[in-house]
């Protein structure tokens, strides 16, 4: 009887040994689809032209072999003034977007999250569903008209826009979430009633209550806001390409798509395109190991679709 | 105490509400009123727009334009195919994760990575690597005996272009899912799986039985979200085939890139009508399916 059992535990071991196998191989097989484009991306930034079209590809490249002139050629090579693609522009711009555009949006999702998680007023649960349905309706409604009202603010124009003209058009439209504003509500909505009516009888303000209070409490979830707010400048590509006259004032995503096609010849450049791409995709997997733990949990518990 | 409160609370929403009403409420209202304006030129008279009547003619013009009916069908092939398949793809792994004791943490870290990537710049990447001569699925074809498939150069075919499309869709599309799903499966609790096991129910009855009706309201929920997004797909198109839109020109078009066609012609009679047409349809087309996406939910999800 005790052999039988044994016998059974035994092939029960056997039998997760071997399913855990199988689950191993089978993540470790979707880890390396998942990982194969970045790495291919990185390898044939480092390639020179015979390396690139070679067959079959070259798959491994010794560090000591790396070739760095795709990138040089991407700063040093100028055409009308202009690197090939002057991606400290770029990356200056996309970082000055990044952060008004955060700042303006933090601002207004704490205040309103406040009022709805916290006030009562006539009209809260009419004004949040209609907030609400707005995250329905395709952005590109919006944008039609949007442009328009740039060119009424003057902030656009093709011979004259300035700086400060591009940076406000870049930003203004975009300093509003509803997503954002819903999550923030929920944690709000979370902190005890009791607290709040504590610091009325003590004759602590509104404004104060939620300075002193509800921000440092909420304080995780509004970093994550930020962090998830400021790299979604890194993807904005046609509104940026649609209200600024010149490259210079464009952002990482603009200069990458069109160039690096050589002119005499009509064939596209891999090696600098790679790297450009490069360039482009590193600062935000830097931002993302530095706060993976907020980024992972953030868009898990809000459901943020990027 | 609560009525004092009433003008304060308007107070703090006045910045979010006056940024909307510019930036949203005002310009939606305004698409449906250029959709139906006749002649419409938006940058005539200092820039206040003038027309000549209103007509329905700008829907009439796009449900007779071949492009448009393009547009719709790759779109319609994007969303209905790159959906399913990716939510079938991020479950399986999801829950094989689950089932593992160690590394989840890096298989999960791993896996998010296409989410915070720029789809212009990692598109690209693939693009490069569906070249037909040096790029490297061809070439990993070629292990297994298969002849390169020409994905995206100037001859290629619809189908090899889609595919194309789809693989790069699906990749991207993944991250965010299988972080929900695993996120979703933590919180199922053990004692279903427990008592299967009791049962000694087969890996897939446990998958089919409990794993997937414990999840059916995120999965409803997902499968909503990524409907909305891969209608609204344009960033990976730009990323695999460029302004060209395609292969050949307009090839992959979809709705929002036909939308985007007529973002420099704010100077061109009745253009940008034309364009608010289209993405009045692209909403209703939205609606339509969240909507359809409910009503199946409401006989199939288990809350």
């Amino acid at each position: 009887m005790s052999d039988v059992f044994v016998l059974n535990e035994k092939a029960y071991k056997r039998k997760k040994v071997i399913s855990n196998i199988i689950t191993y191989a089978f993540l470790s097989l979707v880890a390396i689809s998942v990982l194969i484009p970045f790495y291919w991306m990185i390898l044939t930034s480092f390639k020179t032209w015979t390396q690139i079209e070679a067959i079959p590809p070259i798959l491994y490249l010794a560090p000591s072999k790396w070739n760095l002139s795709n990138y040089t050629d991407l700063f040093l090579t100028t055409s009308a003034g202009q690197p090939l693609f002057p991606f400290f522009t770029y990356l200056k711009n996309t970082v000055l977007i990044s952060l008004l555009t955060t700042t303006g949006t933090i601002i207004t999702t704490i205040l309103s999250a406040f009022a709805f998680a916290r006030l009562n007023f006539k009209g809260r649960d009419t004004v949040f569903a209609i907030l609400l349905a707005t995250m329905m309706v395709p952005g590109e409604i919006f944008i039609l008209t949007n442009f328009l009202t740039i060119n009424k603010f003057g902030w656009y124009s093709i011979y004259d826009q300035t700086y400060s003209d591009a940076i406000l058009a870049m930003t203004i439209p975009f300093m509003v979430s509803v997503f954002y504003i819903f999550y923030l509500r929920q944690t709000f909505k979370q902190i005890p009633n009791e607290l709040y009516y504590a610091a009325k009888v003590d004759g602590t303000s509104d404004f104060k209550y939620l300075l002193k209070v509800m921000i440092p409490v909420a304080m995780p979830t509004i970093v994550t806001i930020i962090i998830l707010n400021a790299m979604g400048a890194w993807s904005a590509y046609i509104w940026p390409a649609m209200v600024t006259a010149e490259d210079k004032y464009r952002l990482v995503s603009n200069g990458l798509r069109g160039a690096f096609t050589d002119t005499s010849t009509g064939r596209t450049d891999y090696g600098q395109q790679m790297a450009a791409a490069v360039l482009v995709t590193m600062p935000l997997l830097i931002v993302f190991f530095t706060f993976r733990k907020q980024i992972m949990r953030g868009v898990s518990r809000s459901g943020i679709k990027g | 105490m609560e009525t004092r409160n009433n003008w304060k609370a308007w107070l703090y929403l006045a910045p979010l509400l006056i940024l909307m009403g510019i930036w949203i409420f005002y310009p939606l209202i305004n698409a449906f009123i250029i959709s139906v304006y006749e002649n419409y030129l938006p940058l005539a008279n200092n820039g206040a727009g003038q027309a000549t009547g209103y007509t329905l003619q700008n829907f009439v013009r796009i449900l007779n334009d071949q492009l448009f009916w393009k547009a719709l069908g790759n779109t319609f092939v994007i969303a209905l195919i790159s959906v399913p398949v990716s939510i079938i793809l991020a479950l399986v792994i999801s829950v094989a994760l689950k089932s593992i004791p160690k590394l989840t943490g890096f298989f999960q870290t791993v896996f998010f990575l296409p989410y915070v990537t720029n789809a212009i710049a990692i598109g690209m990447a693939f693009a490069f690597m569906f070249h037909q001569n040096y790029g490297l699925f061809n070439y990993i074809l070629s292990w297994f005996g298969l002849d390169p498939v020409n994905w995206i150069g100037g001859t290629s075919s619809w189908w090899a272009q889609m595919s194309a499309l789809l693989i790069f869709t699906v990749w991207s599309g993944l991250a965010f899912k299988i972080l929900v799903f695993t996120s979703g499966l933590q919180n199922i609790d053990k004692q279903y799986y427990d008592a299967a096991k009791i049962d000694s129910a087969s890996k897939w009855t446990v998958f089919r039985r409990i794993t997937v009706p414990l999840l059916s309201p995120l999965i409803l929920y997902i499968s909503i979200t990524s409907m909305i997004g891969a209608l609204k797909a344009y960033n990976s198109v730009i990323g695999l085939f460029g302004e060209e839109l395609g292969a050949q020109p307009y090839s992959m078009i979809t709705i929002v890139a036909f939308v985007y066609k007529f973002r420099s012609s704010y100077t061109d009679v009745g253009y940008i009508s034309y364009a608010a047409a289209a993405a009045i349809i692209l909403f209703v087309i939205t609606v339509i399916f969240s909507l359809i996406q409910g009503a199946v939910s409401r006989k199939r999800v288990h809350y």
